[in-house]
């Protein structure tokens, strides 16, 4: 059990130095800015003096570690900094909106996670008919598509087309949550089509590979039903790689998030992020970027710990 | 004729797949002939329906929607196509590298990659851009930096079998230089494996620089550029007109494309016979 143990903490500590690097990344790439930030921000014609007072507020005064550390340990204290825009906490403008946007995206994965599962089981159980084609040939293209033509192909559909669900995702806490729901389903099914592709692939392709093994002949020929086989035989079995990918697209939905959130004018992160990219609001955009990482990198690291502990062959690695 | 006679022997769907690219191809070299109007030429009223005058009808500003799809097709290809190709270079030199050098350079290299690889490529992108602002320049070293990470990853592997040959050892103790024996020793050998890979990272870096527009951080206005145009239309689609939906298919019909072409050439390369 050590060995295990051992693989599962060293991966966790790969992931924290992950992070580190990161958060490094993240400052240091502030810091890359040609020129001065306070220029860049306030512009050319900008007096020495507003320059002068500017990089005071923005403590661009201090040497460069002094004020990472600082920044980092402001940041785990949950002090996120102020907006340059509005001048208003960054904590306060992103708390509201994170939970928005992990709303959306776990409504979303609610939704996906055991359809594709399922869809994926029944392509693997009737393999090669048309009804395995069908849904092959469905996901491949939506893997193709972008998000955004998704989400307007559902918005011409449903919203315009047949009025059903408003195009537009505005939710706030006055609504209930069945409100709440209603306002999301466009969002919601768009990142559900996105993500669906790839989980129901590789879970037909993890089941049919599982059923290519000596003790699924095994029980076929003690007559079990072919559906029992691949629920109570098979499945189990392909259970590491299913958890793997369906950790991976998770990570993936934070991300997807932020275009879909723009299409649908939901208040998220993601949306908050883009909107400071384009107005240069530097400290929502660090804050927003470490978070999205932070989010992404523990699912990823979730993913490998899952499919370490549901494979018993990883627990003896060579 | 070899690529003929390949092509007489290719599933359907590559065949359509073909088709579909090099329509795009087609759109994007003989874009002045083709296009009825010019690029930012206000030809008409705003969203004006399809009619023979305009074929896809009228955009937000009244500028004809075939026109701009067609000039689309030029601008958008082509820096995806530049930004894949600095990207493969970019990759392919690095990853070598690692794989004849190895011991520190790989070992600093890869681990370098591993991180940023664990980093989400749009949030990283959206925080560079917001630091080194928006242009056609920087838009395509970004997205060519970041990108280069999964070819460097392939490059590297595809390398380190390579690097272990005979051919290979007998051309050190030639005494033939490092960036020889990476040039005509390995690349050649390479090959395959990254050309289906090019096909693969095209659509990627295709969809990324059209999402990047669509959030308005990737190529500006009045340039036409597909992920833009579908921003700017967007307003129509509460209003029952489909324009924005003529750009993000053109985006999802060049992708589908190039993923029946990668699909049928992974299957030839596989070596799997029908």
């Amino acid at each position: 059990m050590s060995g295990l143990r051992g693989l599962v903490i060293r991966r966790i500590l790969m992931g924290l130095v992950t992070m580190f690097v990161i958060s490094l990344l993240i400052f240091v790439g502030v810091e890359a800015l040609p020129g001065d930030l306070a220029t860049a921000i306030l512009g050319q014609e900008a007096t020495p003096e507003t320059v002068a007072a500017f990089r005071k507020e923005l403590k661009l005064d201090l040497p460069p570690h002094v004020r990472y550390i600082a920044w980092l340990g402001d940041f785990m204290k949950g002090d996120l900094g102020t907006s340059l825009a509005n001048k208003r906490p960054v904590a306060e403008l992103i708390s509201w909106r994170f939970a928005n946007t992990i709303f959306l995206a776990a409504s979303a994965a609610v939704l996906a996670v055991p359809l594709s599962i399922l869809l994926g089981i029944l392509a693997a159980l009737y393999r090669n008919s048309l009804f395995d084609k069908t849904i092959s040939m469905v996901t491949l293209s939506t893997i193709s598509f972008p998000e955004f033509f998704v989400a307007y192909i559902l918005i011409a559909l449903l919203s315009v087309q047949l009025i059903i669900f408003p195009s537009i995702s505005n939710i706030n806490d006055q609504m209930s949550f069945a409100q709440k729901i209603y306002s999301i389903v466009l969002p919601c099914l768009t990142l559900t089509l996105v993500v669906m592709a790839h989980m129901m692939r590789q879970t037909r392709a993890a089941i049919i590979n599982i059923l290519a093994s000596p003790f699924i002949e095994m029980a076929r020929l003690k007559g079990i039903k072919r559906m029992r086989v691949i629920v109570l035989h098979a499945f189990p079995n392909a259970l590491s790689p299913v958890i793997n990918v369906v950790a991976i697209n998770l990570a993936y939905l934070i991300v997807g998030v932020v275009i879909v959130e723009v299409v649908f004018v939901y208040p998220g992160l993601g949306q908050l992020l883009v909107d400071s990219v384009s107005k240069r609001d530097i400290p929502v955009v660090q804050a927003s970027g470490l978070i999205f990482a932070a989010v992404y990198v523990s699912l990823n690291l979730l993913a490998d710990v899952a499919s370490i502990l549901t494979n018993p062959r990883m627990r003896n690695p060579k | 004729m070899a690529f003929l006679k390949l092509l007489r022997q290719s599933p359907l769907s590559a065949r359509i797949g073909l088709a579909m690219i090099l329509i795009n191809v087609f759109a994007a070299i003989f874009t002045p002939w083709i296009a009825p109007y010019t690029e930012t030429e206000v030809v008409g009223d705003v969203w004006l329906e399809m009619s023979r005058d305009h074929l896809l009808g009228t955009d937000h500003l009244g500028r004809d929607m075939f026109t701009r799809l067609i000039y689309g097709a030029r601008n958008t290809i082509a820096i995806a196509f530049i930004t894949t190709i600095l990207s493969f270079l970019v990759g392919i030199i690095c990853g070598f590298f690692a794989a004849t050098l190895g011991g520190w350079t790989d070992q600093f290299l890869s681990r370098f990659i591993d991180i940023l690889m664990a980093f989400p490529t749009l949030i990283f992108a959206l925080m560079v851009l917001s630091v080194v602002g928006t242009s056609i320049a920087a838009l395509i070293v970004v997205i060519a930096l970041l990108d280069s990470t999964r070819v460097y990853r392939l490059s590297r592997a595809v390398a380190m079998d390579i690097e272990v040959m005979e051919y290979v050892e007998a051309a050190r103790l030639r005494g033939e230089g490092i960036w020889w024996i990476m040039r005509r020793e390995i690349l050649p050998n390479a090959m395959p494996p990254l050309v289906a890979e090019f096909g693969l990272r095209f659509c990627f870096v295709f969809l990324f620089i059209a999402a990047l527009s669509f959030l308005g951080l990737g190529i500006q206005p009045p340039t036409a550029d597909w992920g833009g145009m579908v921003r700017e239309n967007a307003g129509a689609i509460t209003f029952g007109i489909l324009t924005p939906l003529f750009p993000a298919g053109a985006i999802a019909f060049l992708t589908v494309g190039v993923n029946l072409i990668v699909d049928w050439f992974l299957h030839i390369a596989s070596g799997l016979k029908d």
